[in-house]
């Protein structure tokens, strides 16, 4: 194990030599799979990506601040509902998705007002029940869901000679990347440590300064923002949204995602967001065997490996860091 | 007036049904501090149980015995298989709602691959077609049927727990775990009847609605969250507070679809929590917890 002597060093992304050289392999992976790999791989790596986006937002709610939401799909829903308005009249691909954000943000603040009093089970009923408001309000509102045949929206235009499913691809793998590097700064300042003390206890966080409304606030806004984008590049990928895609279902799925990829823990929240994906694929054949293992694995992990995907990779590091002593 | 009258007994059915499912919440939450999303899918597992039996032309007292058992034994399978060791191990709050949640997927996965997606009906002795008039009202022999389910299961349900000798274990082991296993009380059988019962309860919910609806994997989906916000708003550790709560949750659904717009009853009655909650977070009956640090 190597000594960690200052702070700046302890906050340093990829701090061991081998880290550097996997994440670059892991990178150089990433730029080379359109190349190599037939396009509906690239799609399916294309959604892990936006997916990951939507976990690490949920992930930094659930896993980091401690505060159970079940209206995730509210936030998606209006994420991408913004996102395609906006397009609709004309506005560019990042400008959309910042206003899709940026809405979903604001939402999220408002939600995030009853997480001031309620807590565990109270607060879990408030945000499902506004999951469920989000979703009616679609379903019954033609102006805003763009009537029952849904809201269309342009494709990304194919830039720098490349294909549109590689286009999309590399926009967003960038997209996540930032996400990613965006999401380790916030976990590893005031506000991550802030929020990590109001999880473990909010009393506590209170008589250490901690300004309890401005950050589980901040906690929700931030957490609404990842999901708009979401929902947003969800959308774009589609092509096509309806309210219907946005049900309970999603918000479920998310929160599965955040379980079994690892709570608080950002590589576990793409681990999360791959299995969720890749489990409908490998059990295309037998549709309904796909809830069965999804709670399977939930049991299993919870009950051997509490904390999910992420810690057996943990573990397994380990070993081989120690290998041949143990 | 009429129309108040009329959509009020509406809404008392809805909310007699809301109260079975509340009080299966409320007392799994009130003995082992789980809240239980798995709680509408052993319902529906169990309903579907009773459609097959009656199907194959078994009698309703049968059928309704036997769903009853098996919800009730999937949730003493499912307390004493994974929760309580889960438990053991100090899994928090956040923990075991995910594992009931898993629970409920793999019920829902195990329910459309038996039985598949496709809605049924369910063949019920009780009919809602055939309707009385009690002076202005008409109400449905169903609704009658429901309501004194509700009455009944809820008064089955004060019985056991104020008036036996379990019920006095029961209200021990919620109090104070530790204390009551001091005392003799065999909290882990304990526990796993009020898992049972709590199912139960939830079957009974279950099989009353399904005759309204038709049968598919889902059904419960929104009757378990209706009566779960229920519970929530009369406060999850209170009984009286479940009943309460559902009936004024069944009620307001009923007078918003009539008087305000039926699409957005759903929505309304989640707001009415939300709003309650923010001036009473504990829930309307609800003893207020105090936190330590």
């Amino acid at each position: 194990m190597d000594l960690i002597e200052s702070y700046a060093q302890d906050l340093r992304f990829a701090r061991r030599r081998i880290t550097q050289v996997l994440l670059g392999i892991l990178l150089a992976a990433l730029v080379a799979l359109p190349w190599v790999a037939p396009d509906h791989v690239v799609f399916l790596g294309t959604l892990i990506a936006l997916y990951s986006i939507g976990v690490m937002g949920q992930n930094l709610l659930i896993g980091y601040t401690g505060q159970i939401s079940f209206g995730q799909a509210g936030f998606l829903a209006i994420g991408a509902f913004a996102f395609g308005h906006m397009r609709v009249w004309g506005a560019p691909f990042l400008v959309a998705l910042a206003g899709a954000g940026g809405v979903a943000a604001l939402a999220g603040v408002v939600v995030g007002f009853p997480s001031l009093r309620l807590k565990g089970p109270y607060l879990s009923i408030a945000t499902l029940g506004f999951g469920v408001a989000v979703y009616q309000v679609f379903v019954n509102w033609e102006v805003l869901s763009g009537g029952r045949s849904g809201l269309s929206i342009a494709r990304l235009a194919p830039m720098l000679g490349l294909t549109g499913t590689q286009t999309v691809y590399y926009t967003y793998v960038l997209l996540l990347a930032v996400f990613t590097l965006a999401t380790y700064n916030i976990v590893s300042s005031y506000v991550g440590r802030a929020f990590v003390a109001i999880r473990d206890s909010d009393i506590a966080a209170e008589v250490n300064g901690v300004n309890l409304t401005r950050y589980k606030l901040l906690a929700f806004a931030i957490s609404s923002f990842y999901a708009g984008v979401h929902g947003a590049l969800y959308a774009q990928v589609l092509g096509h949204i309806e309210p219907q895609i946005f049900n309970i279902g999603e918000s479920l799925t998310l929160f599965v995602a955040v379980i079994i990829g690892g709570v608080a823990s950002i590589e576990g929240s793409i681990l999360g967001a791959a299995f969720v994906l890749l489990v409908p694929k490998v059990f295309s054949e037998f549709r309904e065997m796909v809830p069965i293992v999804y709670g399977a694995t939930i049991l299993i992990v919870l009950i051997f490996e509490p904390r999910g995907l992420f810690g057996r990779w943990l573990k397994a590091r380990l070993y081989f860091q120690l290998w041949p002593f143990r | 007036m009429e129309k108040l009258l009329q959509y009020t007994l509406t809404g008392l059915a809805a909310g007699s049904l809301y109260a079975l499912v509340a009080l299966g919440v409320v007392l799994i939450y009130r003995s082992t501090r789980v809240l239980n999303f798995a709680h509408g899918d052993i319902a529906t597992l169990a309903t579907f149980v009773a459609f097959s039996l009656l199907t194959n032309r078994y009698s309703f007292p049968v059928a309704l015995a036997s769903s009853l058992l098996v919800g009730a034994a999937v949730g003493v399978a499912f307390y004493v298989g994974v929760l309580a060791k889960a438990q053991r191990e100090g899994a928090n709050l956040l923990g075991m709602v995910i594992l009931t949640l898993g629970l409920a997927l793999i019920i829902q996965g195990a329910v459309v691959w038996w039985w598949g997606a496709e809605p049924v009906s369910l063949p019920f002795p009780i009919s809602d077609t055939r309707t009385y008039k009690l002076g202005p009202v008409v109400v449905s022999q169903l609704s009658i049927a429901t309501m004194a389910a509700g009455l009944v299961g809820s008064l089955l349900l004060y019985l056991l727990v104020q008036k036996t000798r379990l019920g006095l274990a029961m209200r021990a082991t919620s109090e104070n775990v530790m204390a009551a296993q001091t005392l003799g009380i065999p909290t882990r059988m304990v526990l796993s009847v009020s898992w049972g019962v709590a199912s139960a309860l939830g079957v009974v919910a279950g099989i009353f609605l399904a005759p309204a609806l038709l049968l598919d994997p889902f059904f419960m989906l929104d009757p378990f969250l209706k009566g779960f916000a229920a519970a929530v708003l009369g406060g999850l550790n209170s009984l009286p507070g479940a009943v309460v709560g559902a009936v004024i949750l069944g009620v307001a659904e009923s007078l918003t679809g009539a008087y305000v717009s039926i699409q957005f009853k759903n929505t309304l009655a989640f707001l009415i929590i939300i709003v309650v909650l923010l001036l009473r977070p504990e829930g309307l009956l609800g003893k207020e917890f105090k936190e330590r640090v």
